[in-house]
């Protein structure tokens, strides 16, 4: 290998090493976010939302697919993301990384790759599992791969950078956890923002989670709480800080080199 | 005894160094200062042992030479490359087998030398894989998870994992820490191996015996400062200082008159007499013949001798004395 050539062999090697993990945790990474979505069909969907209106002309199942595809991917990159690159730390076998002659952006290749193409299987696997509860049009397919890869990527970043900063079991979980499921229940999986008094509309702007679903689900039926060109330059604005801060890590090696 | 020489830099022996250390510093964030400057040249396919006590610094000059740790100050070369700047291509030569026995549990012996292998950007190559595992024993244990394995099967496997990008360096950071006689021996063989193949073995242990066997040199590094490093033969000449004591049956006040000649010291309030020669005085053409010589003159002077006895320093003797002189 000369001297600054890429390294592509190791990205590869990260990144099937970390699918392989997706297989051998089937149960855990796909079995599980599929069975819980399911029951947000029969509760919301089917159970509840039989006896709710439909929501900008489309029924309250089919409403909330693209909201629940999104709280999965978003929980799913998070975890996948922030694991691949602490367990190593917590277990130490990060002195392999350190001390191989990969540049941390081919690290971060290989398992953020790995986690976006988990979250992207998992989330299409949801998306055809709603087939089966309620009626689901695509009107955009590409916009909706577009807004699927672009969120699946950025959140897998921000897992990488929790699961960089985290010293803890309970730093790493702290996100998904604690932080990612009020602002997706608030961020209108569940309901159109227009549903809410206006204070409440004005702070679910500041709510990132709101950009990513309300476009997605444009993508599916062209109904929006804002305009989806701003929820995909916001989706680029979250991109472009998980870089930088990543960029920021790499130069320093804040918590990987001393 | 003839004082200690150091020479913390070899005389070029021709070749270039393989590894080449020049006034390397790190001090951590916490202020605590790891290495004071520290020069040293590895020679090409050479084993050498660093010794030094825990905390001496041995695993921070490893950990900046491998990638794990930045220098504050001084360069590094491996090869000719900077460890810093070009860092693929230094990194592509080392192999490191870590301290700590730090393992993906969940993942079976072979995958994990395998990923080894695809982060050192080489293809597959499942025979030298097979090999590598035959050697180290470990063959009948490759689709065991890692958390199923022994310590001592664990310690096989980051060695594995270490040779399996066909290094030319390998560092050893403790190797034999906590590991039984089997594996201590299957390890030296596998290192003799490699040595014959030209790899060059950088060991750090606080095991003098190890030293002392496997070594070719030895690097002695107390509190970040590299005391001295010397030839292991050469080492053991220099400070393998022998004495020769005389326990007396009464007391002395001065030694015996005709024995001037034989620097001998007078301790123990007059009741032991003590001659310190070096050891390869015994050996040497004419020198042995000096110990007959102050034999005969002690009898002819009437010595009251109750009991003789002879000590050689051990490299451990020199260690203890090297680390307590700078303490």
């Amino acid at each position: 290998m000369s001297a600054n050539t890429f390294n592509f062999e190791a990205v590869k090697s990260i990144y099937f090493f970390e699918m392989a993990r997706m297989r051998r945790t089937l149960l855990q990474s796909v079995i599980s976010p599929v069975i819980t979505t399911s029951l947000y069909f029969i509760v919301f969907g089917t159970a509840i939302g039989s006896r709710i209106q439909e929501v900008g002309g489309v029924s309250y199942g089919s409403f909330i697919t693209p909201g629940l595809i999104m709280l999965t991917l978003l929980t799913q990159c998070i975890s996948n993301g922030s694991i691949g690159i602490y367990f190593p730390k917590f277990t130490g076998t990060i002195y392999e990384l350190l001390s191989a002659p990969v540049a941390m952006t081919e690290v971060l290749l290989g398992y953020v790759g790995a986690a976006a193409s988990k979250g992207l299987i998992i989330g299409l696997i949801i998306l055809a599992t709603a087939s089966f509860f309620v009626d689901i049009d695509i009107a955009h397919p590409f916009m909706m791969a577009l807004f699927l890869v672009l969120t699946a990527i950025t959140f897998s970043l921000f897992g990488f950078i929790i699961g960089i900063w985290a010293k803890n079991f309970e730093q790493l979980n702290i996100v998904p956890m604690l932080v990612v499921p009020p602002l997706t229940f608030l961020g209108g999986s569940f309901y159109s923002i227009d549903m809410l008094p206006p204070f409440w509309q004005a702070v679910s702007h500041f709510n990132p989670v709101l950009y990513l679903v309300s476009g997605f689900r444009w993508s599916f039926y062209e109904i929006a709480d804002v305009n989806p060109v701003v929820s995909l330059g916001m989706i680029g604005l979250f991109l472009v800080i998980c870089l930088s801060i990543l960029g920021w890590i790499f130069r320093t090696g804040y918590r990987l080199r001393s | 005894m003839s004082p200690i020489q150091m020479s913390p830099i070899q005389p070029n022996s021709g070749k270039p160094p393989v590894v080449s250390i020049r006034n390397l510093t790190k001090v951590y964030g916490n202020g605590f200062k790891a290495l004071k400057g520290v020069d040293l040249d590895i020679r090409e396919g050479e084993i050498l042992a660093l010794l030094g006590p825990n905390g001496a610094g041995k695993t921070t000059m490893i950990s900046i030479v491998c990638g794990l740790v930045n220098p504050s100050g001084g360069q590094v070369t491996v090869g000719g490359h900077d460890v810093v700047r070009d860092f693929r291509a230094t990194r592509s030569m080392i192999g490191l087998v870590p301290q700590e026995l730090t393992t993906d549990q969940f993942e079976t012996v072979i995958n994990t030398v395998t990923f080894s292998r695809g982060l050192h950007g080489k293809g597959k190559n499942p025979a030298l894989i097979e090999q590598i595992l035959k050697d180290l024993s470990l063959w009948e244990k490759r689709d065991n998870m890692l958390r199923e394995l022994s310590g001592g099967m664990k310690r096989r496997v980051l060695i594995a994992k270490a040779l399996a990008h066909e290094p030319r360096i390998l560092f050893l950071d403790e190797p034999t820490a906590g590991v039984d006689v089997t594996l201590r021996r299957d390890m030296w063989q596998v290192v003799e191996k490699l040595r014959a193949t030209g790899v060059t073995i950088i060991l750090t242990t606080h095991y003098i015996e190890e030293a002392e066997e496997i070594a070719d040199r030895v690097g002695v590094i107390n509190a970040g400062e590299l005391l001295l490093i010397e030839d292991k033969t050469t080492l053991m000449k220099k400070l393998g200082a022998k004495q020769l004591r005389l326990e007396l049956t009464h007391p002395l006040e001065a030694v015996p008159p005709g024995l001037e000649s034989f620097d001998l010291k007078l301790v123990d309030d007059g009741n032991a007499l003590v001659h310190d020669y070096a050891s390869d005085e015994t050996h040497g053409n004419g020198q042995g013949s000096r110990i007959a010589a102050l034999m005969k003159a002690l009898s002819a002077a009437d010595v009251p001798i109750g009991d003789i006895s002879t000590h050689q320093s051990s490299l451990e003797d020199i260690f203890v004395k090297l680390i307590g002189e700078r303490a």
